[in-house]
C-alpha cells in the first residue's frame, strides 16, 4: 500500500534532482506525516543522505515526523487575528481539548497548532479545522464547532 | 460569445468562499433556471472583489448593483424582485456604518470610490479560470506588443514607467531587468516570481493570483523575453490552495494557446514556467533563501553580493520580482510608460495594493495611487474604526515594518515617507490598531514571530531576536526595569546593523518604532506596572462589580484556581491572593461584571 503510493510519487519527479522538497510535500499530503521507512526509501532512490531529509523536514513547517491528527485545528495568529483576540481562542481550545498547542488528543481526533496568517485577514480571527475555514470566531462558538467534528469522527 | 441581459458576478475569493459563496452561486443558478431566465442571466464566479468585510457578495452588471452578506434563503427573493420585476433589493445592499440609506451601486461606495485599479484591474470582472475572459479584457495584448519590440526597448519602457519592486525594498524594476539582461551566463537565465507571501496580515499576492493569474503569467513572459530567459519559476505558498489551483489551470490554458512553450506567438522565443510550492518558512520570502529552496535545498539566505541578477538559481543570473510587480507589467507595456508614470508621486509611481485589516470597518483589499494619505485610506476607504474607538496606530510592512501613530495620519503613502517614519512599504499589509491595542504587546508579538522564523544561520538574528523577545516578555509581565529598556534599544540597533539578511535587518523595526512613538506605554509597564490598554494580563487586577454580577456562577465554575467565591443570588468575589490573572472570568462573563483595574 505504502510502497505503491511512494512509487507513484517518485515516478512523478523521475530525473529531477531538485525535487526532494516537492517529493516530501507529496508524501506529507499522502500520509499526513513523513514515515521513517518512506524517508529511507527516498534517500536510496535519490542517493542523498538521510540527514538531508531530516534537516529539510525539521526546517520547513509543512512537514511532520509524527502522524498528525484526523482533524488538525489551526488557529491563525497573524497580526489581524492577534489584535482581534486570537490568543484567547487558542487558550480556550487548549482548555476545551485538554492539550497544549502543538499536541494531539490521545484519540488522534484533534491536533492543535498556532499558524502564521492564512491570508483571510478580512475575516479575523480565523480558525481552520481540516479543510474548513471559520471566520470571525468567538470563543463561545468553539465547543459547537468541535462537536460537529467529534460526531463526524465517531460515525465513520 | 453569447451575451446576456445581466451578469451576476459571485465573488469566489478565499474569504467569500469560506462564507459559502459557492452555495450562493448554486442557489442563484437553481433559481434562475426555475424562473426560466437561464438565457438572459449569467452567473460568473470571479476572484476576490476586495470588500471582504461584507461577503459573501454578488455584483450585478451592467448596472453594478452591489449585494452583500447574502444568505441562500435570500436568493429566490433577489431573483424574483431584481431579475423578474426589475426592482433591486434595497435591504441586501450596503449602507455605511451608522447610516440607514443603502448605496445601490458598487462604484458609489466609499470603499471603491477612491481606488485606482491596475494590478487588480480585472478583479471581479472575469472568471479567473477562463483565459478567454482575460483576453477579452485586452489580456496578452501587452505580450503581443512586447514581442514586436526589441528587448532593450522593453527595459527602457519599464525604466521610464518608474515601476519599483512591490515586494518590500522598492528597487527599480527596469534597472533590475537591465542588470540581469547584461549579466554574463554560460547556460541560460531565469525569471522568478516570489508568491511566498509570508507577512502576517497581508494577502495582496494571494488575491491577485486568485483573481487574475494570467496577469502574472503575462508579466513573466514579457520580462523573460526582455531579459533573455527561457525558464521561469513561480514560488507559491502551499497554504494558498485556491491560488495554486487557479495558477495551474492558467498555465495549462496559456500553453494550449501557444502563449507558453516553443516559438511563442510565432516570435521564435521559447519560454515556460514551473510552479514550486513553498514548504512553510517565512525566511524563504528572502530571495537568496527562496532560490536555495527552489533548488531543493534548505531555505537559508546567503550574503549578497553576488546579487541574484548575476548569481541566482543554479548560479545563473536570475531576475526575481514579486506577484504585484509582475502583474503591473502588462498594463505598462500596453498603455505605455508615460501613462503609468503620471500616476503617483515624484519617486513612487503607479498604484499599490494594500490589505486593510485589523480594527477597521471596511476590511479588505484596496489598490490606491501612491501618494494618497493614510487618513484617506483608513477613513474614506476603510470607513474608520468600529465601535467609536479611538485610532491609535497603523502597522505597515509586516514584521519588517513599524507602527505609525495618529499624529502622522496625513503622511502620504510612498516608499520614502514610510521609511522616514521608521516603517516601510513592505509588501502592503496595513493593520489598523485602536485604543484597545497595547503597543508593547504588538512589539512582543512581532518579535515572537521573527524569533520563531529566524533560520538561525547568523548570530545577531538568532541570538539577538531571542534576547529582545526575552526583554519584551519581561516588560509585558511587569518585571521590566529601566535598564532593560536601554538594553532593548541598544540590541535593536545592533541586530539591525549586523544581521545577514533582510529578516534580521528589519526585525527590530516594530520595536524601534513603538519606542519612538509610544515610549510612554513602555514606561507605564515598567515604572507604574500598568498596561494602559489592559492587554498584558499579568499587570491587570480583576474585580467583580457587585451591582452588575447576576450570580450566574459561570466565572466560579471556569476559574482554574478556585479563586472565585459566591453562592446563589450572591454577588461573586475574586480572592486576589489566589488569582493567577488568567483572565478567563473576564472572557466568560456575559454581563460585563468582571472589571479590570
Amino acid at each position: 500500500m505504502k510502497t505503491a503510493a511512494i512509487d507513484r510519487i517518485l515516478e512523478r519527479y523521475r530525473g529531477d534532482s531538485s525535487a526532494l522538497i516537492a517529493i516530501l510535500q507529496d508524501v506529507q499530503e499522502e500520509f499526513h506525516y513523513i514515515p521513517e521507512e518512506v524517508a529511507i526509501r527516498i534517500t536510496e532512490e535519490l542517493d542523498v543522505p538521510l540527514s538531508r531529509v531530516y534537516s529539510l523536514t525539521t526546517f520547513f513547517k509543512a512537514f511532520s515526523l509524527t502522524p498528525r491528527a484526523r482533524y488538525p485545528i489551526n488557529v491563525c495568529l497573524g497580526t489581524a487575528c492577534h489584535v482581534k483576540g486570537a490568543p484567547r481562542i487558542l487558550e480556550k481550545l487548549e482548555r476545551d481539548l485538554g492539550i497544549k498547542t502543538g499536541q494531539t488528543t490521545p484519540d488522534r481526533t484533534f491536533g492543535l497548532e498556532a499558524v502564521r496568517c492564512v491570508g483571510c485577514c478580512g475575516l479575523a480571527p480565523v480558525v481552520t479545522v481540516g479543510e474548513d475555514l471559520y471566520g470571525q470566531v468567538e470563543p463561545a462558538q468553539l465547543s459547537r464547532i468541535l462537536k460537529k467534528y467529534k460526531e463526524a469522527g465517531s460515525k465513520s | 460569445m453569447k451575451t446576456y441581459r445581466s451578469y451576476c458576478m459571485v465573488c469566489a475569493g478565499t474569504a467569500c468562499v469560506s462564507n459559502r459563496s459557492f452555495h450562493i452561486k448554486e442557489a442563484l443558478e437553481r433559481e434562475i433556471e426555475k424562473q426560466g431566465l437561464q438565457d438572459e442571466i449569467a452567473v460568473v464566479t470571479t476572484g476576490c472583489n476586495g470588500f471582504c468585510a461584507v461577503g459573501p457578495l454578488v455584483v450585478v452588471h451592467p448596472e453594478g448593483i452591489f449585494y452583500q452578506q447574502l444568505r441562500e434563503e435570500d436568493i429566490p427573493y433577489v431573483v424574483e424582485e431584481h431579475f423578474l420585476k426589475g426592482r433591486p433589493v434595497k435591504r441586501l445592499m450596503y449602507s455605511p456604518p451608522g447610516e440607514q440609506t443603502p448605496i445601490p451601486k458598487m462604484n458609489d461606495i466609499g470603499f471603491f470610490k477612491q481606488q485606482r485599479l491596475i494590478a487588480l484591474r480585472n478583479r471581479g470582472l472575469i472568471d479567473p479560470e477562463r483565459i478567454d475572459e482575460y483576453i477579452a479584457r485586452d489580456g496578452y495584448f501587452g505580450l503581443a506588443k512586447a514581442l514586436k519590440m526589441k528587448p532593450r526597448e522593453i527595459i527602457q519602457e519599464i525604466k521610464d514607467s518608474g515601476l519599483r519592486g512591490r515586494g518590500g525594498a522598492g528597487f527599480l524594476t527596469g534597472l533590475k531587468w537591465e542588470l540581469t539582461r547584461k549579466a554574463k551566463s554560460n547556460g541560460g537565465k531565469f525569471v522568478l516570481c516570489n508568491a511566498d507571501e509570508g507577512d502576517p496580515g497581508a494577502f495582496m499576492d494571494r488575491s491577485i493570483v486568485e483573481a487574475d493569474p494570467h496577469s502574472v503569467i503575462e508579466g513573466l513572459i514579457i520580462g523573460a523575453y526582455a531579459i533573455g530567459a527561457n525558464q521561469g519559476y513561480i514560488y507559491i505558498r502551499n497554504e494558498y490552495p485556491l491560488a495554486l489551483k487557479r495558477l495551474i489551470i492558467a498555465l495549462e490554458q496559456a500553453r494550449n494557446y501557444g502563449l507558453l512553450g516553443k516559438d511563442i506567438l510565432g516570435s521564435g522565443f521559447d519560454f515556460d514556467i514551473k510552479i514550486v510550492r513553498g514548504a512553510g518558512a517565512f525566511v524563504c520570502g528572502e530571495e537568496t533563501a527562496l532560490m536555495a529552496s527552489v533548488e531543493g535545498r534548505l531555505g537559508e539566505p546567503r550574503p549578497r553580493p553576488p546579487f541574484p541578477t548575476e548569481h541566482g538559481i543554479w548560479s545563473k543570473p536570475t531576475n526575481n520580482n514579486n506577484v504585484e510587480t509582475w502583474a503591473n507589467v502588462p498594463s505598462i507595456i500596453r498603455r505605455g510608460a508615460q501613462w503609468y508614470s503620471q500616476i503617483g508621486t515624484e519617486t513612487s509611481k503607479g498604484t499599490k495594493v494594500f490589505s486593510l485589516v485589523g480594527k477597521i470597518n471596511n476590511t479588505g483589499l484596496v489598490e490606491v495611487p501612491m501618494g494618497i494619505t493614510l487618513r484617506e485610506i483608513i477613513y474614506d476607504i476603510g470607513g474608520g474604526i468600529p465601535h467609536e474607538k479611538a485610532f491609535k496606530a497603523v502597522q505597515t510592512g509586516g514584521p519588517s515594518g513599524g507602527c505609525i501613530p495618529a499624529e502622522l495620519l496625513d503622511l502620504p503613502v510612498d516608499y520614502e515617507s514610510l521609511s522616514e517614519a521608521g516603517s516601510m512599504m513592505g509588501s502592503g499589509g496595513m493593520v489598523v490598531l485602536d485604543e484597545d491595542t497595547c503597543m508593547v504587546d504588538i512589539a512582543r508579538y512581532f518579535l515572537s514571530f521573527t524569533q520563531d522564523e529566524s533560520c538561525g544561520k547568523c548570530t545577531p538574528c538568532r541570538e539577538g531576536t531571542k534576547m529582545m523577545l526575552h526583554l519584551l516578555k519581561k516588560i509585558t509581565e511587569g518585571k521590566g526595569t529601566e535598564e532593560d529598556l536601554e538594553t532593548l534599544e541598544q540590541l535593536a540597533h545592533e541586530v539591525k546593523e549586523t544581521s545577514l539578511c533582510g529578516l534580521g535587518k528589519t526585525a527590530p523595526n516594530p520595536v524601534l518604532t513603538t519606542l519612538r512613538y509610544f515610549r510612554d506605554e513602555y514606561e507605564a509597564h515598567i515604572k507604574e506596572k500598568r498596561c494602559p490598554a489592559h492587554v498584558c494580563r499579568q499587570l491587570n487586577t480583576y474585580r467583580i462589580d457587585p451591582d452588575a454580577c447576576t450570580a450566574c456562577g459561570l466565572c466560579r465554575k471556569e476559574c482554574p484556581e478556585d479563586a472565585i467565591s459566591g453562592g446563589k443570588k450572591q454577588p461573586h468575589l475574586i480572592d486576589q491572593q489566589k488569582c493567577v490573572k488568567c483572565g478567563i472570568c473576564f472572557d466568560v462573563c456575559k454581563f460585563e461584571a468582571v472589571c479590570i483595574d
